[in-house]
């Protein structure tokens, strides 16, 4: 802990930390460029000067000098003032002064700096450099003369996301960041650079010329494009979302963002349900919100009543539904669409346990039946942090690319049961080790092997536990809460065979299987529900109300609505509300307040932000049965649910990236 | 009352002293002009309706950048851009309400293109207020109806700028 003095004032610091956070400890701003918290230090853009003693007569690049006893910073002397400005006019003497087109203008740290740090004018009247275009695929748009050369998203690239997809080329002056001969950067956190670029190089494609910092109304919400539960920024203009950003949450995505969960936006405006639609000698006809309920208060449905809720819906609307049903006279509900039936007895023995900052510290792991990278994007990292300090990485289930190293076991499910006798020694040897079960194992009955698994590894010791479940769909936890899973999974509804099913945008799941019933259909795009429904009721997308979501470790989180639902769509509870009028019960709430009162009254766990405990694991069963070639539930990362199905940015991702068409660029 | 009064009473000496004022104007030059045939002199600086100018090029200036949206301190620009087909930042929707526009001319100051100015004309009156909601087509006429003028005019005042 060595004590130092910053701008006079003596604090304690912790060891190994540098200046530059040993002055930011203190209290005092240092401006920087290539220094980020979550990368190497690079040392390169030499923004951070400060004054040292002891040490050499000139400033000293503070994110890249250790903090030591005795030291003595400056941090406002005059020749740190001057370092500032000078290094401010070297910057600025090949970026260019196009901030008025740049997208970056409003939120760029070059712009924002120089007006704090540097000189009012220019000196430099010669010519300045000019770069090539280069091309970073349709999500990133690069206009590299502005480049800086921090080599954040070099550093990003090799160091979070695990791949070498960008590099720079050349040096001094002529130096160049580009892709590996210039193809798009393919992996699944590549946008991540449009927010670490500190200048405008890299900019978001989509997004291009959309709209100004300044005039965006900010939301904070949940991503709910896989069971992560990324926090997120909405920035909306008007009724639009224009852009989502991630927000710093450590415990869950640190402060990156999947590109799937961050372009799904422009889906919200295109192919909405924005009317209720009833199906009349079995083609859709638009119709009025009151022609639809009358619709619904004559199918007379008594208990025949069956609820399958979505992968994307809150918590609130699941309760909603539940009510109904239940006022109904009956429990049918069921959330896994795609007709998993593992038991949900004991919820801990469904969640991922370790949570997803604590994967970082197990130094075994075997990933059992899920493609991380395509399931949960933002657990991957994590898992490539625990490599990196030397844990050991398994698979089970067909071969994917990993970016860190880890060794295949093998394509079926039942390995697991047969474990190699060096991968099960690592294992018994191992003082944290953990496992992570996805939805291919757990259709393969992998859930009683798994937990055979952490019963002979003692997964779960003091003060670890290394039992994980990953799930995909956003819903699921709070689902799975509120008894959103039915023993046989949704084949018992099926063989119920019942008169009424209301889908909350349910769009994975088979609807030829419930011919002869009335389906009535929640959501708010026109997927593949939406084509098999009797009713359809305009909902609201995930922007467009207050929700509870549960991510996969069981952490309750609450997002905000930023802007209204288009057209005559309602919020889904208010929906429910008014079809259990129709249907003649009582729900027992008439307003959202309520009807989060009684949720929390039923779960009490919804009612506290933050991890849900659900208990012990519970031990495993007599016979550990999983068998059978694993097959991973998603097959293409970008379109994974209905909004990204009608997201034009995520079909081109998809086109491009997954199935290698290359469409004309246009002109730039 | 003196003998001087007396004399000014009977000689109706205010009266003439009225008319004898009268009489020096009419003969003088006249202060007023002959609206609308004449005009009186207005200063380069002169903040009127509003246009949108084009390069000699006959490119649009504008560049959507916003500044003048965001500095409009009655909040009466509306803009919306997006890439064009030739991958240049335009407007796509550049709206001026001229009946919240108080004529402060931050929009020109803001302007980093000198797209946006406040031209010399204010003889723009409308019969209903819908014609007072300038588009963007609107602007860009004006701009070309009034470029000699205001081109003349940035001119003039370049020196103090």
């Amino acid at each position: 802990m060595p004590k130092l003095k910053v701008d006079g004032v003596e604090i304690e610091v912790p060891a190994g930390a540098t200046v530059l956070q040993a002055c930011e400890l203190a209290g005092k701003e240092i401006p920087r460029f290539c220094y980020h918290e979550r990368l190497s230090i690079a040392g390169n853009c030499r923004m951070c000067l400060v004054e040292v003693k002891p040490g050499p007569p000139k400033p000293q690049a503070s994110c890249a000098l250790p903090a030591a006893e005795g030291q003595d910073i400056r941090t406002d002397s005059e020749m740190v003032k001057k370092a500032r400005e000078g290094v401010m006019e070297f910057l600025l003497i090949n970026h260019p002064l196009d901030c008025p087109i740049c997208d970056q203008g409003g939120e760029c740290d070059l712009q924002d700096q120089s007006v704090a740090y540097g000189r009012g004018g220019s000196r430099y009247h010669e010519e300045k450099r000019a770069v090539t275009q280069k091309t970073m695929g349709p999500l990133i748009k690069t206009i590299m003369t502005r480049c800086i050369h921090c080599t954040r998203c070099v550093r990003f690239s090799e160091e979070v996301a695990g791949v070498d997809e960008i590099g720079a080329l050349y040096r001094g002056e002529g130096m160049q960041i580009t892709t590996y001969l210039e193809q798009a950067a393919k992996h699944e956190l590549s946008a991540n650079v449009i927010d670490l670029c500190p200048v405008g190089a890299l900019t978001s494609r989509p997004y291009a010329f959309e709209a100004r910092p300044w005039e965006l109304k900010k939301t904070l919400g949940i991503d709910v494009s896989d069971a992560v539960g990324a926090n997120i920024r909405i920035d909306s203009r008007g009724r639009e979302v224009m852009r989502v950003l991630p927000r710093v949450n450590d415990d869950v995505n640190e402060e990156w963002l999947a590109d799937r969960g961050r372009y799904l936006v422009d889906g919200l405006t295109r192919r909405r349900l924005d009317k209720p639609w009833l199906r009349v000698d079995g083609k859709l006809q638009a119709a009025g919100w009151a022609e639809a309920l009358a619709a619904i208060g004559t199918i007379n449905p008594g208990s025949s009543v069956a609820v399958i809720a979505g992968d994307l819906v809150d918590a609130e609307t699941m309760f909603a539904a539940k009510s109904l049903a239940r006022a109904l006279g009956s429990s049918m509900l069921e959330g896994r669409q795609t007709g998993l039936a593992y038991d949900t007895s004991n919820l801990a023995a469904v969640a991922f346990n370790t949570t997803l900052a604590g994967i970082e510290d197990a130094d075994a792991i075997l990933i059992y039946g899920s493609h991380v990278r395509d399931e949960a994007p933002l657990l991957n990292p994590r898992i490539r942090k625990a490599v990196r300090k030397g844990a050991k990485a398994y698979i089970i289930g067909p071969a994917w690319e990993p970016t860190y190293a880890a060794t295949h076991l093998g394509d079926d499910a039942g390995v697991i049961d047969g474990l190699p006798e060096a991968v099960a020694s690592v294992f018994a040897n191992a003082a944290r080790p953990a496992i992570i079960i996805g939805g291919g194992a757990l259709a393969k009955g992998g859930l009683s092997s798994g937990l055979a698994f952490a019963e002979r590894f003692n997964l779960v010791r003091e003060g670890w536990n290394g039992f994980n479940v990953l799930h995909f769909a956003a819903a699921r936890m709070a689902g799975l809460m509120l008894g959103y899973a039915q023993k046989g999974g949704i084949g018992d509804i099926v063989a119920a065979a019942p008169k009424l099913v209301i889908s909350l945008g349910a769009d994975e799941v088979d609807w030829t299987r419930f011919a002869g019933s009335m389906i009535v259909h929640i959501g708010h795009h026109g997927d593949k529900a939406a084509h098999a429904a009797d009713v359809i009721l305009p909902g609201a997308a995930f922007t467009e109300k207050d929700g509870t979501y549960v991510n996969t470790e069981g952490r309750v989180q609450y997002g905000e609505k930023a802007v209204f639902a288009p057209g005559d769509a309602r919020e889904d509870w208010t929906i429910l509300r008014a079809m259990a009028d129709a249907l003649g019960v009582a729900v027992g709430f008439d307003s959202f307040a309520e009807l989060r009162a009684a949720m929390i009254a039923e779960v009490p766990a919804f009612g506290v932000e933050g991890l849900a405990d659900y208990g012990a694991l519970p031990a495993a069963a007599a016979e550990a049965g999983a068998s059978g070639v694993i097959g991973y539930p998603v097959k293409d990362r970008y379109l994974t649910n209905a909004i990204s199905r009608a997201s034009p940015t995520l079909q081109r991702c998809s086109a491009e990236l997954i199935h290698g068409d290359i469409q004309a660029e246009a002109a730039e | 009352m003196t003998v001087a009064h007396i004399i000014k009473s009977f000689t109706l000496w205010e009266f003439i002293k009225a008319h004898w004022l009268t009489l020096k104007y009419f003969f003088k030059p006249k202060a007023t002009i002959n609206y609308p045939y004449e005009k009186s002199p207005i200063s380069p600086r002169f903040r009127g309706e509003h246009v949108l100018r084009r390069y000699a090029n006959g490119e649009e200036r504008c560049i959507a950048c916003k500044l003048c949206e965001a500095v409009c301190p009655a909040q009466a620009i509306t803009i919306e851009s997006e890439p064009r087909d030739d991958g240049s930042r335009r407007t796509t929707r550049y709206d001026i309400d001229m009946t919240k526009c108080i004529f402060c001319g931050f929009c020109q100051e803001a302007c980093p293109v000198d797209a946006v100015v406040e031209g010399p004309n204010f003889e723009y009156a409308t019969e209903t207020r819908e014609e007072l909601l300038y588009d963007k087509a609107k602007l860009l006429a004006n701009g070309d109806k009034w470029e000699r003028a205001i081109a003349a005019n940035l001119e003039a005042d370049a020196p103090y700028r």
